[in-house]
């Protein structure tokens, strides 16, 4: 039994033991995951609306037939640095940092398993990030797209330096990736909160960890294909030279290996989302619980099986080809689960119509159009007439701004009260959906005509009286109403940071753990730890069950077994330390020197291997400390 | 003090990557007379420093209009008789030895009046811009344009080692033959 | 704005679904299958999208709004949970099934055109390059062979067999009316059947992304009856007529002596050049510079005066001339008919 005495004297401790200095040495030397969560999606939106602003300078250029607007190399890089933005710097980021900030508190944990490499992934993503932009804004930014094929990316037809700046930068974001999927992997199976057993995990700690094991499995492949393609251009191998023996469809393997997983490593946290946001605004738990596991297991195995999709149109066998066809027609299966399911749940629940619900119905419709295409792009006669046409492009908007784009509006609807202990607007919110609702759809449905009637893809004009004049003009009118509905967004979220309705803990009445501390988490996240007791931990009815144990004199996180959550061990968690910045500078600094001589990667590990040594010096031993100081539980005993 | 100096050299760097980076695409080189006139040449090549023509820094050091040259060295058929770079039935390109001087202004006004024993007179068979990418490429083979400008090969059968990789020797002009250096 | 979005409403009524470079209006065999997957597709995704906006439609409709009573944990069942759960089964069946029949719908269309009838085919090997098509046709006898420049003459009901390979990067061959693409890539050759049904002129495209000017890399493609064609090939296979006037003779003089010659070739010329599109025939296209424009006299001078300025960055380099000798030149290039 707790009295409320011993609650303040405990939280007192807690905010000694857990507190991190301000001002710019907090900035730099932050490790709590929220910090670095809040940094990593504000991080992700400003690359996201840069991107955006890309893609309107684009729709104006092709409102009008033969527009002067933009010149063929300006318009290349344009495209290229919206895709690459909005692929590598927005989608898998923002992703990741939202479950950056929530697994942990989901799980019931203090912090992330691993503070310091949670701040060195987000350096290195932030400076692979300025780096490409700052080329841009030079003129050396990508111009090959944002899968540059070989040959057009290679030595000979690449000149300079711009494609070596976007190979270079897909390895700062890949290892910035990697980085927090290694995170999530052992946060998940190691440290939920006790009680929680696999089948009582909430379906986006699901959707995490499958995600996380998708981008392991799935980086090592791109990062081998850039480095073939930084080789081939920096010191003169053959990789991809057909005449000595390489093959421009060896790139295509390689990236697509990874290409297509990276669509579902996007997709899938969505569908996390879409869960908890369905379940809480239902007043019910989702149906058929172990489907839906199983339905994103099978997603995530699935999405390996798919990447010659891609290459329909590049000559490879025919029986081979006819294998992907039926994989990709496969992975609609346990998305239309999914979505049977999701409905249901709303169907038989008691919905509350709030932003976060609009926005997972505005998924629904979106998304599911989104995914019929993808089942016509699986047919391989159909995707010789559509592939590389305005038609794909429809297609993948509606799948990633349909199927993660409108559950991650939602998802901010549905935390920013956890995150900043504030409501967003309700009205501005549905003003905010609507547009986007509408303005996307008049966007992009009309390029599922324009790729029908012709229209390829990529290409800075076209000209006139083909059919596609009206239909591209309606396009980019609809963009407009896109920008509107940022403006939306960004003043919704500026205004409600300051003077929005006060959220306390669980506003939503929602059922996960994030929701049993105060909006937003003190830095220490729970004053105890929660034991969990079902699926729904806050729906129980009960008060929620705590675990005592965990000392407060120290920084500590509780390790449980995979399967059964039992406590297991107590692990140190690492203070605020100024060593992930200086390694992710001195990452930098070697990705940097190696896109212009080979030579930078063996003297650049050098200021690496330091700062990595600065990072693992052993501290002060810790067993001595352990015992001389007991905690407050065991005095007062 | 040390942010200041670091800011003046990023923007130097990117001064520098500017020059090297940009692409003319619509621009036309101006016509310039020819830099070295057939009388001036003496025996012994460019002993004596000829008018160095302004126009050829814009293409020495950028990227775009090397790699206009390494394909319209191969358009021309220049592979012909220079090989592609080691000579054949005319001298050798990837070397020291420059017969009539090896600065670009040099390199270019031996291709556009054409040279005794074979080299034929481009001057009204290519544009002045083909002109000065083709020389601009002919001077990295032998590695003396900039490191970053120039490409690492072609996507043909490797013939030659990667052209930003050589190292130029020492600018010998005499006819005594020098040596290559990798 | 408003206005030409209004003028524009009888354009959207008129396009319909023809068109020069439609999916939708199939001109031969294979792109008359793909339009029955195209259907089938239609069809099916267009069943089961109404069928997820219904029940979508009906879980909304049917909002108890209101906080009803605590929310639902997983101990306490709802009773709706087993009739869901067997809807659900019944669904993933139904899911199942659709895709069962679009798999196998696609499969049977894909070996109908692998096994289409290939005897007594036009054999057109089709070179990409950067930003212009090099158009060959074949012949068991080599001084039958000719070669042309960015257009495509078929004979109707004849397949044609066309072998594909890249000159420098990968490249798409596209003519939605006809056939499905097949992409032009440095090393292999790739191959595609097409056999034309219909009469007509139709237009392709370069579909995979190749450099600055990919926009402008267009194919006139012009399918017509087995007469005309085979006139019009041996027409090809003839050197052009001598030109007759004065203005003509010079220009051809200017073409030869200047720079063209160094990439362009006019069969009985003494311009041999092989980097650039071949031009023996150039009056008698229906284009400029791969689709840029149609082919008129204007459109050729104003393409001398300066290429750089209609396709900026594509390979031919502005040739200075005074106007007298492109005005020549003009009047000769006319004459390759």
């Amino acid at each position: 039994m707790s009295t409320p005495l011993e609650d303040e004297v405990l939280r007192e401790q807690l905010e000694r033991v857990w507190a991190h200095p301000t001002g710019w040495r907090g900035v730099l030397m932050a490790v709590d995951h929220k910090v670095i969560a809040r940094r990593y999606i504000a991080t992700a939106f400003v690359f996201f609306f840069l991107a955006g602003a890309l893609a309107l300078l684009m729709r104006l250029q092709l409102s009008r037939p033969e527009s002067g607007l933009i010149g063929p190399d300006r318009y290349n890089q344009l495209f290229s640095m919206h895709g690459t933005t909005m692929m590598f710097l927005f989608a898998v980021p923002v992703m990741e940092a939202v479950a950056v900030y929530l697994v942990p508190l989901m799980c019931g944990a203090r912090n992330i398993c691993f503070p310091r490499l949670n701040a060195y992934g987000y350096w290195v993503y932030l400076f692979g990030g300025i780096m490409i932009w700052v080329a841009f804004a030079l003129n050396i930014g990508p111009e090959t797209g944002w899968f540059s094929y070989v040959p057009l990316a290679g030595p000979e037809f690449s000149p300079g330096k711009r494609t070596d700046f976007w190979a270079q930068m897909v390895t700062f974001t890949e290892v910035a990736a990697l980085a927090v999927a290694v995170q999530l992997v052992a946060q998940i199976l190691k440290q939920r909160a006790p009680g929680m057993t696999l089948s009582r995990m909430p379906l986006f700690l699901w959707a995490m960890l499958v995600t996380a094991f998708m981008v392991i499995f799935a980086m090592p492949a791109v990062m081998v294909a850039t480095t073939f393609l930084i080789s081939d251009r920096l010191v003169g191998t053959q990789f991809y030279n057909p005449a000595e023996g390489g093959d421009p469809l060896l790139w295509q393997h390689l990236f697509w290996f990874f290409g297509h997983p990276e669509v579902y490593i996007i997709f899938i946290p969505a569908l996390g989302m879409v869960s908890q946001i369905v379940a809480t605004f239902s007043r019910r738990t989702i149906l058929a619980y172990p489907a839906m596991v199983l339905a994103l297991l099978a997603n995530g195995l699935l999405a390996f099986g798919l990447w010659v999709h891609h290459m329909f149109a590049t000559g490879l066998p025919r029986l081979g080809n006819s294998f992907y066809t039926s994989a990709s027609m496969m992975i609609a299966i346990p998305s239309g689960l999914q979505i049977f399911a999701w409905i249901a749940t709303i169907w038989d629940g008691k919905p509350r119509f709030r932003t976060p619900l609009l926005f997972v119905i505005g998924f629904i419709v979106i998304f599911v159009l989104g995914g019929l295409t993808g089942v016509m792009l699986a047919s391989v006669p159909l995707d010789l007439q559509v592939h590389d046409t305005y038609f794909v492009v429809a297609h993948f908007h509606y799948v990633l701004i349909g199927g993660a784009v409108f559950p991650l509006f939602g998802a901010v609807y549905y935390w920013f009260p956890k995150i900043t202990g504030r409501m967003l607007d309700e009205r501005a919110g549905a003003w905010n959906f609507w547009t986007f609702f509408i303005g996307f759809n008049v966007t992009f449905f009309p390029m599922h005509m324009l790729g029908i009637l012709g229209m390829p893809r990529r290409i800075y004009t076209y000209k006139a009286g083909l059919g596609w004049d009206g239909w591209n003009l309606v396009a980019s009118l609809g963009s407009a109403l896109i920008a509107i509905s940022m403006l939306i967004f960004v003043v919704n979220i500026l205004v409600s940071a300051r003077r929005g309705k006060i959220a306390g803990g669980n506003p939503w009445e929602a059922s996960s753990l994030e929701w049993a501390t105060a909006s937003p988490p003190p830095v220490y996240n729970f004053l105890r730890t929660p034991v969990v007791t079902g699926r729904e931990p806050l729906w129980e009815g009960d008060d929620l069950p705590v675990m005592s144990g965990l000392g407060d004199t120290r920084r500590e996180t509780l390790c449980v077994t995979i399967v059964e959550a039992e406590p297991d061990v107590r692990q140190k968690s690492a203070p605020p330390t100024i060593w992930p910045l200086l390694a992710a500078l001195a990452t930098t600094a070697l990705f940097i020197g190696s896109i212009f001589h080979e030579w930078a990667v063996v003297w650049g590990a050098i200021p690496v291997a330091i700062t990595l040594c600065g990072w693992f010096w052993p501290g002060r031993p810790t067993r001595r400390a352990v015992k001389a100081e007991t905690s407050l539980e065991e005095r007062a005993a | 003090m040390t942010s200041r100096v670091a800011a003046f050299g990023a923007v130097l760097l990117c001064l520098a990557a500017c020059q090297r980076e940009t692409r003319a695409l619509t621009g036309q080189a101006a016509p310039s007379a020819p830099a070295v006139a057939p009388g001036e040449l003496r025996a012994g090549g460019g002993l004596a420093s000829p008018p160095v023509d302004p126009a050829g820094a814009a293409y020495e050091g950028n990227a775009f209009e090397i790699s206009e040259g390494q394909r319209n060295y191969d358009w021309f058929n220049c592979y012909g008789c220079h090989g592609a770079g080691g000579g054949d039935i005319g001298p050798a390109l990837m070397d020291d030895e420059w017969r009539y001087g090896g600065a670009i202004t040099q390199i270019r006004a031996s291709i556009a009046d054409g040279r005794p024993n074979g080299m034929p007179s481009f001057r009204d068979k290519l544009t002045d811009r083909q002109l000065w990418q083709i020389a601009a490429y002919v001077r990295s083979m032998s590695g003396r344009a900039d490191k970053l400008a120039a490409s690492s090969r072609n996507d043909e059968m490797r013939t030659t080692p990667p052209t930003n990789q050589a190292r130029p020797g020492p600018e010998q002009s005499d006819t005594s033959g020098g040596e290559v250096r990798r | 704005m408003i206005r030409r979005l209004l003028a524009l409403t009888p354009a959207f009524a008129l396009t319909g679904c023809g068109g020069a470079q439609s999916v939708l209006d199939p001109a031969s065999d294979q792109a008359a299958s793909v339009f029955g997957v195209w259907t089938l597709m239609l069809w099916i995704c267009g069943i089961m999208y109404a069928l997820v906006l219904a029940f979508l439609a009906l879980a909304i409709w049917r909002a108890r709004r209101g906080l009803a009573g605590p929310p639902l944990a997983e101990g306490q069942k709802s009773p709706a949970d087993r009739p869901l759960l067997r809807w659900l089964t019944g669904w993933v069946g139904l899911v199942v099934a659709g895709l069962l029949v679009l798999t196998f719908g696609s499969f049977l269309v894909d070996r109908q055109l692998a096994m289409a009838d290939q005897r007594n085919a036009l054999t057109v090997r089709i070179t990409g390059y950067q930003w212009w098509w090099r158009v060959e046709y074949d012949d068991p006898v080599p001084s039958r062979r000719f070669v042309t420049a960015n257009e495509l003459h078929l004979p109707v009901d004849r397949p044609v067999r066309l072998e594909l390979e890249a000159g420098d990067v990968i490249h798409s061959f596209w003519v939605p009316n006809l056939s499905g693409k097949q992409d032009l890539i440095p090393g292999r050759t790739n191959r595609l059947l097409v056999t034309p049904r219909r009469i007509g002129q139709f237009r392709g495209q370069c579909a995979e992304f190749c450099g600055l000017q990919h926009a402008w890399m267009a194919l006139d493609v012009t399918v017509e009856p087995q007469t005309t064609f085979a006139a019009w090939a041996e027409a090809q296979r003839r050197a052009p007529p001598a030109p007759a006037t004065a203005q003509a003779v010079h220009g051809r003089d200017v073409f030869v002596g200047a720079a063209c010659n160094s990439c362009h070739q006019v069969v009985g010329q003494p311009a041999q050049g092989q980097t650039g599109p071949d031009l023996t025939h150039l009056a008698s296209r229906r284009s400029l510079a791969a689709g840029a424009r149609p082919y008129s006299r204007t459109a050729l001078d104003e393409w001398l005066k300066n290429p750089q300025a209609l396709k900026p960055g594509n390979h031919m380099p502005l040739v200075k001339m005074r106007p007298e000798e492109r005005a020549a030149l003009v009047a000769y290039l006319d004459t390759l008919k």
